[in-house]
């Protein structure tokens, strides 16, 4: 909302400087944005009056001027702008005068002739070319006729203003409007507010109701509609000081008339439109739905299908304006208008969004009855319209007006308990001190008993319950105002079980090395392609995304690889030379899940390119991983049907028959279709399985007191031969005194036959109560290299 | 005899002081103390000795014996100290070359922000919960009492599954989780994603991260919740941090409040990242609204509560000075590993 201070003042006095007025309004509830000064940096600029305007022989468009700026001697000054003519009046820069921007004006020659000066248009002393009024929009800035050659352009109009940019919630449509924040103004400094003149002197003939009828055929869509009449329309220019308000203000200004519905659309905050009344067959407005199918011109010239539902003001025969929206081009003012009817009406805001989105048409009208507006404030409006009327001796005004208001709004008192009050903000404010505030809002206040009872103006449509006022309380008083104090409740501080392992898996892999990256929970449906997930599978129950932004964040993502297949490709593309990196996130499926119709649920993945990595350095920090959650005993499964992987470098993950994860070599084509070149490996984990697996309760076991006893062997196995069934036959033939085997080697080449492998074993035998005597140890080991030789017939030798 | 012995710790003297080497030390050892030694030899001759001779010149020997051993250890050491100075520098190392490179990872910034926000809430006694990022419309709008035409709803606003359900576009929906689960005394954060239409620029990103705070129980005033905050920064940003509240306007609370914080670049004398005003914004709060906790059907008479909702990348890049959001989802690791 645009407020030129200027303005302001004209319904509360303003009395301290631009900015203060700023810091005070931001503390009382009026954010604001920016402040647009205006008429700064503009030095000797006077009023020229042209005497003479000849062409200039070298030049089609240039033509030379004699002014008269108040000196002596008229100036010569050689412009190009098309609108000049002798006797105009026009802003002059006279040479080493000053213009926005920093433009300074010397003396020039111009195509052989010399200028003392330039003519200035509104762009040139500082306005955006959006606000130049109509009439001056192709030229330079023709002034009223009645200024003075020689007077200074900036103190005689008055230049110099300041324009605030205030940020209105959308709990406060009524300050949208000079009125609404003046009323707010008036709170925050404790000034009066006094309303603008509406009594109108009433010359036109006849009264209202010979005029026009109106005929409400949906209440529910139009609260009220207010009509007034002028007669004796003289179509012409604003002064400019309305001009220059509603410029300020943002809006272009165009004749007197659209200027005047403008300047009290801003003041109050309730559109209005003016119909040529010539065009409103039959005296009568009917106010309905359109029919199906029917078609609208509206004033831009376009035809418009419009929508079953949408609201439209008939005359007798047809539709004359788009209600709320736009205003019909049959019915539009022309030059030659002599009796407009004038439109206050209160169009419900729910009707009118539903219509202007079915159209693509959002007009500031439609905006504002969209924000929801005060049908009491229709009157007033179309009042104040004619006031102005008949202050720019723009037209005669007729008596009376046809006002159908089928159920008035009335405003109703709500009781404020000012003990609650002091409750919720934690002070200590006397009743006296809260009906102050409320009195300075323009409310009225009653006693009742030790409460009041107070009664908001019907624009305030945010006041609706005792909460409301109590916030209206805080903000007056000053939120700074209040004390600071700590809650007094006593309350634990936890976390839950999975934040908690999160906290601890993103620690153990930070030190294994390992970045953490976060991508984004929406995707491309093509990563599920790329990384060549089956048509049938889980990871296809997919939650797509109604209005995505694009398609490569259309569905919710069902697993993370493809994110971090992403990532690696992204900084492989960038040359990092390696990096290992991990997210852990939530994955959706469009699987019911108890009361949900979906399923969400975290996954871990872990990624890696470059460096040593390779598929047992990332097996090593899977394992070192999940021992550090205390998730118990994984066994890995060789897997070749996931065709994300490599077939032969690929492990599902176990604990017992659960599978929690995948660990792997990812398929040369899908990380070629990543971009990344190097062998790249992953793993995913199902996390949230994780949770109820995990166990990372510690528990002491005593050192051993005895020595260990250890025997290492070698075997020749098949190629096909796992080193985890190897490690399976030992664990299951050593008996209880086995205390820990591990494969240490695996040799190929060089002595041993293709197609196999030599691998060492290495193991401890050890007695939790005794040193193990050599009988005791051969006895076992002896059985291990049997059960070895009778299962695996493995050739095997002890070391 | 005793004549003789006094030559033999002359000479024992001046051959271990020109020994130059433990080699040579050992070597004198043998030679001067050994069973083939003079010393030796003398005492063995005593047998032809009388008594009291033989008991004087015993005396005499080994005396002589043991300055010998003395000074043979005295030798001993010496020579072991050159010999370990030797090694020493013969092992001098540079030690101005680069170490072995030994990696840690780096956490996200996103993850270093909200677990720094998480622990100052969590020193103050708030319970760190969550809520799932695929929600609907009673949770993300109608509970928190968003008018049916609030503009928030729309598809241009919204990201949305179907008609009923929503990428979530605040943490405040764990306020209505919360509220339907959990009886007062509540006090709780939560960090969490949220996603809003937003193009991806320099400042808008269609997904970003929320930390939402709620506190309800009796007696629960705007003075705790400008306390609960104020303390906060103070923890979070330092000591020295001030903060300040501006009315505002949100659907779920009333009266409602935007919180600025001392500009944490310039400290509050005005500068290019506060705009010259010397402070920043960093979240919204404000008191339940009353329809808020009865959704959790609570007695709105007894029970008073706060909310509260921060931007994390925001945060973030106030904190870091990153000067684009979009960075956080790139995932370069020469971003991510400068958050160590």
């Amino acid at each position: 909302m645009l407020v030129p201070v200027e303005w302001l003042k004209e319904y509360t006095d303003v009395k301290v400087s631009t900015q203060e007025f700023c810091d005070a309004m931001i503390m009382s509830g009026s954010n604001l944005e920016t402040v647009d000064k205006y008429g700064e940096e503009i030095e000797n600029v006077v009023v020229g009056k042209i005497l003479s305007v000849e062409k200039h022989q070298d030049s089609d468009h240039l033509v030379i001027c004699m002014v008269d700026v108040g000196q002596e001697e008229p100036l010569q000054i050689v412009t190009g702008a098309p609108n000049v003519f002798a006797g105009a009046l026009v802003p002059t820069v006279l040479v080493g005068g000053k213009l926005p921007g920093g433009i300074k004006i010397k003396k020039g020659k111009l195509r052989g002739v010399e200028s003392f000066g330039m003519f200035c248009s509104h762009s040139e002393l500082g306005y955006p070319d959006k606000i130049v009024p109509v009439k001056h929009k192709d030229g330079v800035w023709i002034l009223p006729e009645d200024s003075v050659p020689g007077a200074d352009v900036v103190e005689a109009f008055q230049l110099k203003g300041e324009t605030v940019d205030f940020e209105i919630t959308p709990n406060r449509p009524d300050c949208l409007s000079m009125l609404g924040m003046a009323r707010e103004a008036a709170a925050t400094f404790g000034e009066k507010l006094v309303y603008p003149m509406t009594q109108c002197k009433e010359e036109g003939e006849g009264t209202a109701s010979d005029y026009i009828s109106v005929e409400i055929k949906k209440p529910e869509l139009c609260r009220r509609y207010v009509a007034r009449v002028v007669t004796d329309v003289k179509i012409e220019e604003s002064p400019w000081w309305m001009q220059k308000r509603l410029m300020y203000a943002g809006v272009r200004p165009i004749n007197n008339i659209v200027d005047i519905t403008n300047y009290v659309m801003l003041e109050y905050g309730q559109p209005l439109h003016a119909f040529d009344i010539r065009q409103v067959k039959g005296n009568k407005i009917v106010v309905d739905t359109a029919a199906e199918g029917e078609t609208f011109t509206t004033l831009d010239g376009t035809e418009r299908k419009l929508p079953a539902d949408a609201l439209l003001i008939k005359d007798a025969e047809r539709g004359v304006a788009l209600a709320g929206i736009m205003g019909g081009l049959n019915s539009e003012i022309e030059e030659d208008t002599v009796t407009v009817l004038v439109e206050s009406a209160n169009f419900t805001g729910s009707g009118i969004r539903s219509t202007s989105k079915k159209l693509g048409l959002r007009t500031e009208a439609s905006a504002r009855f969209e924000k929801g507006i005060d049908p009491n404030l229709t009157a007033d409006a179309a009042d104040r319209v004619c006031y102005l009327i008949e202050l720019l001796g723009a037209g005669k005004v007729v008596k009376g007006s046809v006002d159908c208001y089928p159920t008035p709004v009335k405003a109703e008192p709500i009781e404020v308990r000012p003990a609650r009050v002091n409750a919720v903000l934690g002070i200590e404010l006397s009743a006296d001190e809260m009906t102050r505030i409320f009195e300075s809002l323009e409310m009225k206040v009653e006693a009742k008993g030790e409460n009041l009872l107070v009664t908001a103006p019907t624009v305030r449509m945010d006041m609706e319950k005792e909460v409301d006022f109590i916030e209206e309380v805080a903000r007056i008083y000053g939120y700074n105002n209040l004390p600071t104090t700590l809650p007094e409740m006593n309350c634990q501080a936890v976390k839950s079980r999975k934040q908690e392992l999160r906290d601890l898996a993103k620690e153990a892999l930070v030190g294994m090395g390992a970045d953490e990256v976060q991508t984004y929970s929406f995707v491309s449906p093509k990563g599920l392609d790329l990384i060549r997930v089956p048509e049938d599978a889980k990871e296809r129950k997919l939650i797509k995304l109604l209005n995505p932004l694009g398609e490569d964040t259309s569905i919710m993502r069902t697993t993370l690889l493809p994110n971090m297949l992403e990532v690696l490709g992204r900084n492989a593309s960038r040359n990092n030379a390696s990096i290992t990196a991990f997210e852990i996130g939530n994955t959706f499926l469009n699987i019911p899940c108890g009361d949900n119709f979906h399923t969400e649920s975290d996954a871990l993945v872990l990624g890696a390119y470059g460096g040593k990595m390779d598929f047992f350095l990332l097996k090593g920090m899977v394992e070192e991983l999940l021992t550090k959650l205390g998730v118990p005993a994984r066994t890995y499964q060789a897997e070749s049907a996931n065709q994300a992987f490599h077939p032969g470098r690929c492990a599902r993950i176990l604990v017992g028959e659960q599978e929690i994860g995948i660990l792997g070599e990812i398929h040369p084509e899908v990380a070629d279709a990543y971009g990344i070149s190097a062998k790249a490996y992953c793993c995913e984990l199902k996390f949230e399985d994780l949770v109820g697996l995990a166990n990372t309760e510690i528990v002491y076991k005593p050192l051993p007191k005895y020595p260990a006893s250890s025997r290492d062997i070698a075997l020749l196995l098949d190629e096909s031969v796992e080193a985890a069934k190897v490690e399976a036959i030992i664990r299951g033939a050593a008996g209880s005194l086995l205390e820990s085997v591990a494969l240490f080697d695996v040799y190929r080449g060089k002595q041993v036959p293709e197609g196999k492998k030599s691998a060492a074993f290495t193991m401890a035998y050890r007695a939790a109560d005794h040193t193990l005597t050599e009988e005791e140890v051969v006895k076992a080991h002896t059985k291990v290299l049997k059960a070895l030789e009778a299962e695996l017939g493995a050739a095997l030798r002890e070391m | 005899m005793q004549s003789q012995l006094m030559n033999l710790l002359e000479e024992a003297r001046e051959q271990l002081k020109n020994a130059s080497t433990l080699a040579e030390a050992e070597e004198l050892r043998v030679r001067l103390l050994g069973k083939k030694s003079k010393l030796t030899e003398i005492l063995r001759s005593m047998g032809s000795l009388s008594p009291d001779e033989r008991k004087a010149l015993g005396q005499a020997a080994n005396s002589v014996r043991a300055e010998i051993e003395g000074l043979l250890a005295e030798r001993l050491a010496v020579l072991k100290e050159a010999q370990k100075e030797l090694k020493f520098k013969a092992e001098r190392i540079d030690v101005t070359e680069p170490g072995s490179p030994v990696k840690l990872g780096a956490k996200h910034p996103i993850t270093v922000t909200i677990e720094e926000i998480t622990k100052v809430f969590m020193s103050m006694g708030f319970t760190v919960t969550e809520g799932p990022e695929v929600e609907d419309v009673f949770h993300n709008f109608d509970a928190l009492n968003a008018a049916p035409d609030h503009p928030a709803r729309d598809m241009s606003d919204t990201f949305y599954i179907d008609e009923e359900k929503l990428l979530r576009t605040q943490t405040s929906t764990v306020q209505v989780h919360t509220l339907l689960n959990k009886k007062p005394p509540i006090k709780v954060i939560a960090p969490g994603r949220c996603f809003r239409c937003d193009t991806p620029d320099a400042t808008h990103s269609p997904m970003f991260h929320q930390v939402e705070g709620l506190v309800v129980g009796e007696g629960i005033t705007m003075a705790d919740l400008k306390g609960t905050l104020d303390t906060f920064v103070k923890l979070m940003f330092g000591p020295e941090m001030k903060t300040k509240f501006r009315p505002h306007h949100f659907p779920f609370t009333e009266p409602s409040a935007e919180m600025d914080v001392s500009c944490f670049k310039c400290g509050g004398k005005g500068c290019r990242i506060c705009k010259g005003s010397g402070w920043i914004e960093i979240l919204g709060c404000g008191m339940v609204h009353p329809n808020v906790l009865a959704v959790g059907g609570l007695d709105t008479e007894k029970y008073t509560g706060f909310a509260f909702g921060m931007g994390v990348e925001r945060i973030a890049m106030l904190k870091y000075g990153v000067d684009d959001i979009r960075l956080f989802y790139e995932n370069d690791a020469r971003f991510i590993e400068q958050f160590k």
